[in-house]
């Protein structure tokens, strides 16, 4: 085969489905299930909002006008890919300042957002808290259920002829190929979609990237009517993102589901894989969302659930050819923005290995671009 | 020991349920699905399914398997998401 993807969570789904639409014959494994890994503990975030400009924001911008062709072809809502917006809610003037800044070089990138006053933050969220100072209204924001995502690329790779084995670990490198659970693959590319698992493969394959867990907890309320409308994050989110704090910090991020259940983020704490649960963690997640929705006070949660975020010490993915490994690409290390930026990094891995021009520099995400002592 | 559900009268003893009062009595749905309308009643008994939804003394949303009936407690089926007025 041509291109051999390892993981089968949103972004190997999404290099599995582009390279086989550009005519590829593509191969998936995946040690677990679909959507297994780093993908089952997302929230499906397709933002541009929270982005500074940058590479990062440029892929996000590229991302979010693929998801949506993504939709119109496939079916929005066959992976509950929803074009909602996002809210941005500022609850003090040096809060609002920082967002209208931001805004504002966000506007000079391409980014549709419209800074709006506390009284249109009410017509836009009815439900929102009255305490706010201002905020931003980002049309651009989308929503999607991770899970069904990946499912559905999937699916359209394998009608496109490429083959997912799941429960198939790779344990090695050979060659032209890897070893794995099941026996030998060979492939011309072997592309390290394995999420926050990304360095140790990229470790059995000789290259290292230093890429470590950032843990999340997602509470899960139980079934709403529409109660909000866009995706809904209080400012200080965006400096919880790019901060490199090994703390325990906490931004709220609400958003509804085509279920009915409302989603509460995020807590971000470099405690490795650790996967107990962490009720202080809960309860000022719980505390922050009903301070932005109030009537959350009387709704009951149904449950929580956690996941870890591949994050780089730039916090920038590493996509494209290793040059140290021939044959060895990634396309890993997302953090907490993976789902949104799958697409985009699906297309880019696609057109590299087609040998067509990428739509982006892939220059700032290469994989050899961290200095020796970082990867150890 | 007795609570009304859906305005009947239902006979309990001391420390049971509300989800094993109705099952007693013979029930085994008590509300419908909020977009299939499928029935649904005790599934898991544990508090983990959520299926067993009943109204309380006016309180939506509440696990027949996890409350402790009381004497006189007026118990409805649970229709929908119980947060109607929220709808934006």
């Amino acid at each position: 085969m041509d291109v051999l993807v390892i993981g089968a969570g949103m972004v190997g789904a999404a290099c599995a489905y582009y390279c086989a639409a550009a005519g590829l014959r593509v191969g998936v494994v995946e040690r677990g299930a679909v959507a297994s890994g780093t993908t089952s503990g997302g929230e499906g975030n397709i933002l541009v909002s929270d982005k500074e400009p940058g590479a990062e924001l440029d892929l996000a911008l590229l991302s979010v006008r693929l998801w949506a062709s993504l939709g119109e072809r496939f079916g929005a809502d066959r992976f509950e890919l929803q074009a909602k917006g996002g809210v941005v809610v500022a609850r003090t003037a040096a809060a609002a300042t920082g967002l209208a800044d931001l805004a504002a070089r966000q506007r000079a990138c391409g980014v549709d957002a419209v800074d709006v006053s506390s009284a249109e933050l009410a017509s836009l969220e009815p439900n929102l808290t009255r305490d706010v100072v201002g905020g931003a209204h980002y049309p651009q924001d989308m929503q999607v259920q991770p899970m069904l995502a990946a499912a559905e690329l999937l699916r359209q790779a394998r009608s496109l002829g490429a083959t997912v084995h799941t429960g198939t670990s790779v344990i090695g490198f050979t060659r032209g190929g890897v070893r794995t659970s099941a026996g030998e693959m060979s492939a011309r590319w072997v592309v390290n979609a394995a999420g926050t698992w990304g360095g140790e493969i990229a470790a059995l394959a000789g290259a290292p990237v230093p890429i470590l867990p950032r843990r999340g907890f997602v509470l899960v309320t139980e079934p709403l009517p529409t109660v909000m409308r866009h995706k809904v994050y209080s400012a200080d989110y965006v400096a919880n993102v790019a901060s490199d704090d090994a703390g325990l910090e906490t931004s709220v991020v609400v958003e509804g589901t085509s279920a009915g259940t409302v989603l509460i983020g995020a807590s971000r704490e470099r405690v490795g894989f650790d996967r107990h649960v962490s009720l202080p963690v809960l309860r000022r997640l719980a505390a922050e969302a009903v301070a932005l929705f109030p009537f959350l006070a009387e709704v009951n949660l149904l449950r929580g659930y956690l996941g870890f975020r591949p994050y780089c010490p730039d916090h920038l993915p590493v996509i494209g050819q290793d040059p140290r490994v021939p044959g060895l690409v990634h396309a890993c290390g997302h953090e907490g923005a993976g789902i949104g930026l799958s697409a985009a990094t699906g297309h880019l891995i696609a057109q590299t290995l087609t040998g067509a021009t990428p739509d982006l520099d892939l220059a700032p995400f290469r994989p050899d671009r961290f200095a020796r002592e970082v990867v150890g | 020991m007795s609570f009304s559900f859906a305005g009947k009268e239902i006979v309990f003893g001391a420390g049971q349920s509300v989800g094993a009062a109705l099952i007693a009595a013979g029930y085994r749905s008590w509300r419908t699905t909020r977009h299939d309308g499928a029935p649904r009643g005790v599934f898991c008994g544990i508090g983990v399914c959520f299926d067993c939804l009943v109204v309380v003394n006016g309180r939506p949303n509440q696990r027949a398997c996890l409350t402790e009936a009381r004497d006189g407690d007026e118990i409805e089926p649970q229709e929908g998401t119980g947060h109607a007025h929220l709808a934006c």
